[in-house]
């Protein structure tokens, strides 16, 4: 399905909201089993970006594939095939762990058996076994920020969408939740994450630096610290943020 | 439409409605407080009406004539005196509502020529009450025969369908449309807003999820529920009101479900333009009660208003509904007889539900 292997191929991609450019002649391309981590101020256009390949948005042009299929046509189709957790924790609050799981399942056709297995496996797997009787609003935020991903993952997508997973979470569960996200990767998964920590930018296999809409930089850590000269993704950063001036 | 996304919504709803307190209130404690209070707020009957009777005659039959009156049940006699000029201190002093002025003549009168008369005096400050007063005095006296001898009197008011005046027949089946429509919008309107605010909504739109599911998983459940509060409010009305239902009751049953999709559409239309549940419970409140009480013939009767008001009454929904309720439960209308209001609700619940729905599908599949 994936057309070469690009999980994500856009080409120019813009969103203008009346005379504001939030995002400006975007070109970026994601291969399978990639963490991609998109960089930048608050503003730069990093979640204007992934609501349009979440098809929560509609481009104003250019091109672009999630999955294989087209995002300004068949975002009915992409959005099958990918999982999105956003900045805010988005479970109902007031339902249990398990009737979260089991209403975003059913969300996307899974069976009541499939949901089941499939939960249990990856809560084995990342730490919320024994939780499935809690309500979401009495967890602590790295609990529910892991129930967010598992949910965002129930339904095996080809592309996992992370916008901001990790603020308000401490240090070792950010730790914790990366390494999560690696495993995700290894088993084929294309992930973009957008983060304002610079020491998660190392995690990335490549990375885009986004400044008012633009891009400004692109490549592996490695590149990109070779590329400005400097030893820390955050120095990349700063002098991306000093070139405005 | 996918059933298995569909049910999934819809099981959701139901674990939603009925783990939330608040909810539960609104949805099962709000109109049945509503029903009581507004039930006897809005009582156009007066209970004994207060009056004061100079008694210029005094005598057995002029007495037999008080005690009457005050064993009627309409009326109190607070006063009793003979001269007739302090009958207007009476009304002054609000010490009754009217007077009853028996002359010296009453019985001679009676009992010789058989055309006794009896004067009455009306407190008329209160051109409602006073119109009420002189309708029960009008009632007592067309009613009366004392020694076997009637008191003629020309005027008779003849009362169709509610004819004990009660005012309860009249104003509790539009107290079910009031509380059915305000509370169908709010639920409605509340619960996409609860879902804008924290964000879910987001989460269910990257899904593949259609604006119909959605739309249809919101409105089925808020619609049973809705249904079992018309039934709840309607038993109320019924059994603690004494409203009678001549009609049938199923007829009732399925042209309410017709008003209440309407009240729905309303509530989505309300969720497409606000994020927040506060905006939205006061929109669907604003909404909902004031075209309902003041443009529907609720109180105030529609035919004496200007055209263009009339004319804004015909798409109030509340209207048609009025006639059907009223016309079931007090005159026993079968649905032939009122297939107007029926045609005219159906097809304003079309429209209604159709722009809805549009409405809500376009602005979620264009984002924010």
């Amino acid at each position: 399905m994936i057309s070469g292997d690009y999980a994500v191929s856009v080409e120019r991609l813009t969103k203008r909201f009346g005379r504001f450019t939030a995002v400006d002649n975007v070109s970026f391309d994601i291969v399978r089993g990639e963490i991609f981590g998109l960089l930048g101020a608050n503003g730069a256009g990093k979640t204007t970006t992934i609501r349009m390949l979440a098809g929560l948005l509609k481009p104003s042009s250019g091109r672009g594939t999630v999955a294989g299929f087209d995002i300004n046509r068949d975002y009915e189709k992409i959005k099958r095939r990918i999982g999105y957790m956003s900045q805010k924790f988005s479970l109902y609050e007031d339902l249990t762990v398990y009737e979260n799981i089991r209403f975003f399942g059913g969300v996307y056709g899974l069976t009541g058996k499939q949901i089941r297995e499939r939960f249990e496996e990856i809560a084995s797997h990342i730490g919320l076994s024994g939780l499935m009787e809690r309500r979401t609003d009495g967890l602590p935020p790295g609990i529910r920020q892991r129930l967010a991903l598992a949910n965002a993952i129930l339904h095996r997508p080809l592309v996992l969408f992370l916008d901001e997973p990790t603020s308000g979470v401490d240090p070792i569960m950010r730790r914790q939740f990366w390494d999560i996200i690696n495993s995700i990767a290894a088993d084929g998964m294309a992930v973009l994450v957008t983060t304002h920590y610079m020491d998660e930018a190392e995690y990335c296999n490549n990375l885009m630096v986004m400044r008012d809409g633009k891009k400004v930089a692109t490549g592996s850590p490695g590149e990109l610290k070779k590329q400005f000269h400097v030893s820390s993704i955050e120095e990349v950063f700063v002098s991306t943020e000093m070139g405005k001036r | 439409m996918n059933i298995e996304r569909f049910g999934a919504i819809l099981s959701k709803e139901f674990i939603h409605i009925f783990r939330d307190p608040r909810s539960v209130f609104i949805i099962f404690i709000l109109p049945i407080l509503m029903m009581f209070l507004f039930g006897y707020a809005i009582d156009l009957n007066m209970k004994e009406v207060r009056i004061a009777v100079s008694d210029q005659c005094s005598t057995s039959l002029s007495r037999e004539l008080v005690s009457r009156l005050q064993s009627s049940g309409y009326f109190k006699v607070t006063r009793y005196f003979e001269d007739p000029a302090r009958s207007d201190d009476m009304l002054l002093g609000r010490k009754a509502q009217a007077v009853v002025i028996i002359p010296r003549d009453f019985e001679e009168r009676f009992t010789v020529e058989g055309d006794a008369s009896v004067g009455v005096v009306i407190d008329g400050s209160n051109a409602n009450t006073a119109s009420l007063i002189q309708g029960y005095i009008k009632g007592f006296f067309g009613g009366l025969s004392m020694r076997g001898q009637k008191v003629p009197l020309e005027i008779r008011p003849v009362m169709l369908y509610n004819r004990d005046m009660k005012s309860s027949n009249f104003i509790v089946p539009g107290l079910v449309a009031l509380i059915m429509m305000m509370l169908g919008a709010l639920l409605t309107s509340v619960t996409i807003a609860r879902e804008k605010e924290t964000g879910t909504m987001e989460q269910i739109l990257v899904s593949p999820i259609r604006p119909i599911e959605i739309v249809a998983g919101k409105v089925v459940p808020y619609l049973v529920l809705a249904v079992a509060i018309a039934g709840l409010i309607i038993a109320i009305g019924h059994f603690w009101f004494g409203v009678p239902v001549e009609g049938s009751l199923a007829e009732l049953a399925l042209l309410s479900i017709l008003f209440l999709l309407t009240a729905l559409s309303v509530g989505l239309l309300i969720s497409s333009v606000v994020d927040s549940q506060q905006v939205a419970m006061m929109l669907s409140l604003f909404a909902t009660l004031l075209p309902s009480t003041m443009l529907s013939g609720f109180i105030f009767p529609l035919a004496s208003m200007p055209l263009p008001l009339r004319l804004i009454a015909r798409v109030v929904p509340a209207t048609h509904y009025l006639v059907i309720i009223r016309g079931i439960m007090l005159k026993g209308n079968t649905m032939g007889q009122l297939w107007r209001e029926i045609a005219a609700l159906s097809v304003i619940a079309l429209v209604f539900l159709l722009a809805a729905t549009k409405r809500f599908s376009l602005k979620l599949s264009s984002g924010k």
